[in-house]
């Protein structure tokens, strides 16, 4: 199981190290420098490195290494699903996960990651449970704690880790019982030159934030079902009863959580909600490029486009860019030759446009490669796929509950090849 | 009332002091304190509350002191709150009690630790049962020894039948770990009540738990296909858990027992269905879980690409991917491509040879190249994109483009050939080794339809000893290739590439190679022709396919380090000797044998193919006619024919050219294939070619016109070495002298040469050395190699052959029965070697009159299952004896070489052999 974790920070120093079992050298971790030494980008970093005695698996995440040691045959996934669930556990705890965040709350660190592994294995990783064990730091506990000498480690032993739901804590009690949930659809698509998908498809979640008293039983049931055929639950769904009956029956956990993430690939069901007409020229022995770039909505069932972030990464010939936007704001950063138009709403009457020029190095021969156009949008309450929500109900309580469902569609990994 | 009061106070004062003395700065204090307690200990007082006083006190460099520590903590360590917590009434204080126990990693405290430990085993409260599993595990880290001995393991065992599934889960993770380190590593004894346990605590474990149990339940193997189904139906629901560990872990299980369906029962089809969407998902994930998927998704899409096929675009590359994505997503790619999606992934392909990344780019215009071989509609518009790659002048670029375009021309040959102008313009740029050696066989393999073949070969020519090794064969081969084609104007060219690989080289592949076609061109360019010039076989499809066992060993690991590496785990994992190798269940049942797995066929590298292609086409192409009855004394007819040859050194037999034309073929054609060549295939063809030739052993170019053409026998229980002088030189020859230098048989002439007459202009005179072996030895490598001196009025000259081991096999070598047996059995198995030989239609009294002419002798020859059993004996001058089973089938013998004493004889043992048998059918053939 895990052995050792290594927090390594972007400039490749070591500023937390925690063991499970026996001490693992941190001179474990010079072949995970090598190989970052290695990768171009930070992010290139391969996740699972082999060294004589060791496997080191790791991942990346608010540009902090997390890096697990482990000496048997684990699967590596069990290894990378769980540095992931520290880093959400961290950024639930301290709102952001940055090395200054851990460094200020070593000591909760230390006693979050002891009560999360059990000499290697997972024991309570459920953040339900692990606030009862241990209180997230607040301002104010802080000054309660300096004044009084209590600390914030739970008095009590948590009592979900005994129940059948242990994701969810007993005795909740609020004063006004509410239930949201956020239906948030990210599109991942490539299109290619001449503006055709080459692919796109959505990726789907429903997070929800559900503050209801006691231990409410809910279903939640859709229009229009059949467009989930790739689902994957948060382990309080019944999962019976959506294969018989395609309604989500479950007893929530207590506060944030992610109760369903769905994959929507059919093409035909994925609507491209923007366009660009793009020209991105050199020209053979001119120190001079083309660059035109315009935006333009489409099959958003006339909701807005709104947050529009385009950046393109120009070839590395460029020297600089001297272009004008008809609305928003452009950067060009000359080193590492990002381009980044913050373009706000598109305003279907008066699309924008970013037009100019490019300046190449003298002399310097046509650049090979064309760059792509990230794009990066927000179009609030459309879920891109249809799908809807037809009603929210709850058993096993008898008050009645606020009830919200919000609907947003995103650009995930939206790319224009030019 | 009173009296209580006073005894409670009075004792608290005792206790109270005791504890300030404990605490107090001075060391003499200290150690009168603990003296104290341990005296109050000794009279059965209670001052277990001072445990952690006392402790403190360890931390001292006097030994008394902590003599006294430790005899106290001796007497308390069964009263340790740790142990005394361990029965606390609150569950959850037991628990963490328990917890603590594991982590304490000191043997003598350990002990004390066993008897909480049981009894939290079997505790009321399942979160303390759960907890004690691991505990289990944890001390077994400590002390494997105690673990087993106090009967933990079987409690553990006792565990995974437990009534809650989170103790299952957790013992069923304890024991999994532990038996990773244990050498029976059967500790989870699977049975289908265990099973069916472990499937109902799979609803209801944690998504960690689910993980533990789901590798358990792929362990397990069904024992008909409705279980098989049934497994299948409840881990099914596992494949939408939003943790992407658990759905690889049911990816294995599910995989695994696929193959216990039969093929066409709708579950089945059912069943594939579902897995391709999981498998989508993953890729959904962040970048580390991706990679894990796609290294799984790459032997899933070998085992079974039906599962996949439709789903190509999600592999397709995103421009902000991590390289390690984008280099796995390309190869799965390329493994989907069909016909049916060629076009678009072509395009794809295009577009990623125009990114910044110089590894991708060129695995990218590798794909391409592997695209137009796998789906032949698409091979025209796969050149042409390469083209259009070429003409962009990048260079890497142009380099890998070439490489992939000679395989193209080996796949469709003469179609694409009018794109061979394109690409030698692109010569210059060039500076990779395989670009190079790619460019090179191009140039030799269509030299008739190149013009300025000769000039383009002759530029690499200039810095031939500054190429790589891969590059000096294959410019060697396409040289030899364009003599043959243009003979007129290239002579001077090729003796100058045969020069340079025979003379100046240090490289034993590149001067065996250089010989052979020395020796070739030198004596039949017609047949020269025909070997290097053949027919090419057509290359494999597929490429870097994963080895089929293997595969089925790897599908068992999905998910697992072993699948991220696609080696089986025993091959990496430290300490693993627990681990058993794994296999895929095969079908059993009504339906009759295992259905045979509809695999691709596997190509393997150009290594294996060589061993395989000397193995089978070692037969002449037609039907070896029937042995004619004068079999016997056809070596003595060679023996005594070789006067009487000598004068005239050609080939002695053509047809026989044909036989082996194939492992010609192989060596010599398919040369462009790199340094894949080793020396002792070569060996084996010189041997071969040892015996039916005289070899030029010293052409005359290289010794002033004195050439020296010869080969070695034994007749009558004498060596000989035969050789022909031939003066091609103006001016007659005379004072001959010869020596060898040191080699590994010892072997020197008995005789001086005796050359009486002066050997005038064109003549010849043939010489026969008798040898003995009595001079000094050293070894040599290869073992039978001879280094000559001859000297003439002219000059000294030098020159090395090779001796046919069957020279040294002596008269005597017939070993008696009974040392025989006992010998064959003292022979330890790592010095045995097995060879085959195909296509020998040879009785077995016919092979062993044979081989007796040989000094090979038959000691016994048993009949067993109507195979003819033949053990042998032979003895080297050396006084080595070689023992041999020659197993018989009709049409295939097999033949087992066992050796004693010297290994390292053997391998040249083989071609021997093999030369004598073969000699003989070739003599009958002619």
């Amino acid at each position: 199981m895990i052995h050792s974790l290594f927090l390594v920070n972007s400039s490749g120093d070591i500023f937390l190290e925690k063991h499970w079992k026996s001490v693992v050298s941190r001179s474990v971790c010079d072949y995970f420098f090598e190989a970052q030494e290695r990768a171009s980008e930070p992010e290139n970093v391969p996740p699972v490195i082999p060294t004589p005695h060791h496997y080191l698996i790791s991942v990346l995440r608010h540009r902090i290494y997390f890096v697990a040691v482990i000496q048997s045959e684990v699967p590596p996934l069990f290894v990378i699903e769980f540095l992931h669930r520290v880093v959400d556990t961290f950024q639930d705890y301290f709102g952001l996960c940055t090395e200054a965040a851990i460094k200020d709350n070593v000591v909760v660190v230390y006693e979050l990651l002891e009560e999360m592994l059990d000499n290697g294995f997972p024991l309570a990783t459920e953040s339900n449970i692990l606030k009862e064990l241990i209180k997230p730091p607040t301002i104010l506990r802080t000054v309660v704690n300096t004044i009084t000498g209590s600390t914030n480690v739970g008095e009590q032993l948590p009592t979900g880790q005994l129940s059948v739901v242990p994701w969810r804590r007993t005795g909740v009690k609020y004063t006004n019982n509410e239930a949201y949930f956020d239906v948030v659809e990210e599109i991942d698509a490539i299109i290619d030159k001449s503006g055709s998908t080459i692919t796109a498809e959505i990726q789907g979640v429903i997070d929800a934030c559900v503050k209801l008293t006691g231990m409410p039983d809910l279903t939640l049931s859709f229009m229009n079902p059949r467009l989930l055929d790739d689902v994957s639950f948060h382990p309080c769904v019944r999962f019976k009863r959506w294969e018989a009956e395609r309604i989500l029956s479950f007893i929530p956990p207590d506060g944030n959580f992610r109760l369903l993430s769905y994959h929507v690939s059919s093409q035909n069901l994925v609507a491209i909600p923007v366009y660009v007409k793009h020209n991105i020229t050199f020209r053979e022995g001119s120190s001079q490029g083309r660059f035109e770039l315009t935006l333009g909505p489409k099959q958003t069932m006339g909701k807005a486009v709104e947050s529009v972030l385009v950046s393109s990464q120009l070839p590395r010939g460029v020297l600089n860019a001297n272009l004008n936007a008809s609305q928003g704001t452009y950067t060009f950063d000359p080193v590492t030759k990002l381009l980044t138009w913050d373009v706000g709403k598109i305003n279907p009457q008066k699309l924008p446009s970013l037009k100019g020029s490019m300046s190449l190095q003298a002399g310097a021969s046509k650049p090979d490669e064309n760059p792509t156009i990230i794009i990066q949008f927000k179009i609030q309450q459309m879920a891109i796929s249809g799908l809807k929500v037809n009603r929210l109900d709850m058993y096993g309580e008898k008050y009645k509950p606020f009830k919200g469902i919000k609907y947003m569609t995103k650009a995930g990994k939206f790319q224009v090849r030019t | 009332m009173t009296d209580s009061k006073y005894f409670t106070t009075n004792k608290k004062g005792e206790i109270f002091e005791l504890k300030a003395e404990l605490n107090n700065e001075k060391k003499e204090k200290r150690k009168e304190a603990v003296k104290k307690v341990i005296a109050a200990m000794t009279v059965g007082k209670d001052v277990s509350s001072l445990f952690p006083d006392v402790v403190n006190c360890m931390q001292t460099d006097n030994l008394e002191l902590k003599k006294l520590v430790y005899l106290y903590l001796m007497n308390y360590a069964k009263s340790h709150p740790l142990c005394t917590d361990c029965e606390d009434p609150n569950p959850l204080i037991r628990a963490l009690a328990v917890r603590t126990m594991g982590c304490i990693r000191v043997d003598k405290i350990t002990e004390y630790l066993c008897e909480p430990l049981r009894k939290c085993l079997k505790d009321e409260d399942p979160y303390v049962r759960k907890t004690a599993a691991v505990c289990v595990a944890k001390l077994h880290d400590i002390n494997a020894q105690m673990v087993e001995d106090q009967g933990f393991l079987d409690s553990l065992r006792d565990l995974i039948a437990d009534s809650n599934p989170m103790v299952v889960a957790n013992a069923v993770a304890a024991l999994s770990e532990i038996s990773e380190s244990h050498p029976n590593s059967n500790l989870l004894d699977l049975n289908p009540q265990n099973i069916n346990k472990l499937l109902t605590a799979l609803n209801e474990c944690t998504e960690w738990g689910q993980i533990f149990i789901l590798d358990c339940l792929s362990n397990y193997n069904p024992k008909d296909e409705r279980e098989a189904q049934s497994i299948c139906e409840r881990v099914t629901p596992r494949l939408s858990h939003a943790n992407s560990a658990v759905v690889l872990s049911a990816v294995k299980v599910l995989m695994k027992f696929l193959e216990l369906l039969p093929k066409d029962s709708d579950y089945y089809i059912t069943l594939l269905k579902k897995l391709s969407p999981p498998l989508v998902t993953l890729l959904s994930g962040e970048p580390e879980v991706q990679y894990v998927a796609l290294r799984n998704i790459n032997l899933i899409v070998q085992k079974r690409p039906e599962i996949l096929k439709q789903e190509i675009k999600v592999f397709f590359v995103k421009y902000n991917d991590p390289i390690y994505v984008k280099l796995e997503k390309l190869d799965i790619m390329i493994r989907l491509a069909s016909q049916a999606n060629i076009a678009q992934v072509l395009a794809e392909l295009k577009e990623y040879a125009t990114e910044v990344d110089v590894d991708f780019v060129r695995k990218a215009v590798r794909a391409i190249g592997r695209c137009a071989i796998k789906v032949e509609q698409s091979a025209e518009r796969c050149v042409s994109t390469l083209l259009d790659l070429i003409q962009t002048k990048v260079n890497y670029v142009v380099q890998e483009a070439i490489v992939v375009i000679r395989d193209i021309f080996r796949k469709y040959p003469n179609k694409y050939e009018s794109i061979i102008a394109t690409l030698c313009e692109n010569l210059d740029s060039l500076d990779e080794p395989d670009a190079r050696a790619a460019m090179i066989w191009i140039v030799g393999e269509y030299a008739e339809r190149i013009d300025n073949a000769d000039e383009l070969l002759e530029s690499f020519l200039e810095g031939f000893h500054d190429e790589s090794t891969q590059v000096q064969l294959t410019l060697l081969t396409a040289i030899v290739k364009l003599f043959l084609k243009k003979p007129s104007e290239t002579q001077e060219l090729v003796q100058q590439v045969l020069s340079l690989a025979t003379q100046d080289s240090d490289n034993p592949d590149l001067r065996d190679r250089g010989y052979i076609y020395w020796r070739l061109l030198s004596t039949d360019p017609v047949t020269a022709k025909e070997v290097v010039l053949s027919e090419k076989p057509l290359i494999s499809e597929e490429t870097d396919l994963i080895e089929p066992t293997l595969l089925d060993e790897l599908i068992c690991h999905i998910g697992s380090l072993a699948s991220v590496y696609h080696k089986p785990p025993n091959a990496f994992v430290e300490g693993s000797h627990g681990i058993h190798r794994k296999h895929l269940p095969i079908q059993h049942g009504s339906s009759g044998p295992a259905a045979p797995v509809d695999q691709p066929q596997v190509i393997p590298s150009q290594g294996d193919l060589l061993g395989d292609l000397l193995n089978l086409d070692l037969g002449p192409p037609v039907n070896v006619p029937q042995v004619c009855s004068m079999q016997m004394g056809a070596v003595d007819l060679l023996g005594g024919g070789l006067d009487s040859l000598v004068s005239d050194p050609i080939i002695i037999m053509h047809p026989t050219l044909c036989g082996w034309k194939n492992i010609i073929y192989v060596l010599l054609s398919n040369s462009w294939s790199g340094p894949g060549l080793i020396s002792v295939d070569f060996l084996l063809l010189l041997a071969v070619l040892n015996f039916c030739v005289l070899q030029v052993w010293l052409p005359a170019a290289k010794a002033k016109g004195l050439e020296i053409s010869g080969t070695f026998s034994r007749r009558q229980g004498h060596m000989y070495m035969d050789m022909s002088f031939t003066n091609k030189a103006l001016q007659h020859m005379t004072d001959f002298a010869i020596q060898f230098n040191k080699n590994s048989f010892g072997m020197i002439p008995t005789t001086p040469l005796a050359v009486h007459t002066p050997l005038m202009p064109n003549q010849s005179i043939d010489i026969s050395l008798p040898l003995n072996t009595i001079g000094p030895v050293m070894k040599m490598d290869p073992l039978n190699n001879l280094q000559v001196a001859v000297k003439n009025n002219i000059d000294v000259f030098y020159f090395s052959c090779l001796i046919p081991l069957s020279i040294f096999f002596v008269e005597d070598g017939k070993m008696e029965r009974q040392v025989f047996l006992a010998t064959w059995k003292d022979i330890p198995n790592e010095n045995e070697l097995q060879y085959q030989i195909k296509e020998c239609h040879l009785n077995a009294d016919t092979v062993s009159g044979k081989l007796q002419n040989n000094n090979i002798y038959t000691i016994a020859k048993r009949n067993v299952e109507g195979q003819d059993m033949l053990y042998q004996s032979l003895k080297l001058t050396n006084g080595i004896w070689i023992l041999a089973e020659l197993r018989i089938q009709p049409g295939n013998p097999n033949y087992t070489v066992k050796n004693t004493l010297n290994e390292k004889v053997c391998p040249n043992l083989w071609p021997v052999l093999y030369n004598i048998i073969w000699m003989q059918l070739w003599m009958y053939y002619s």
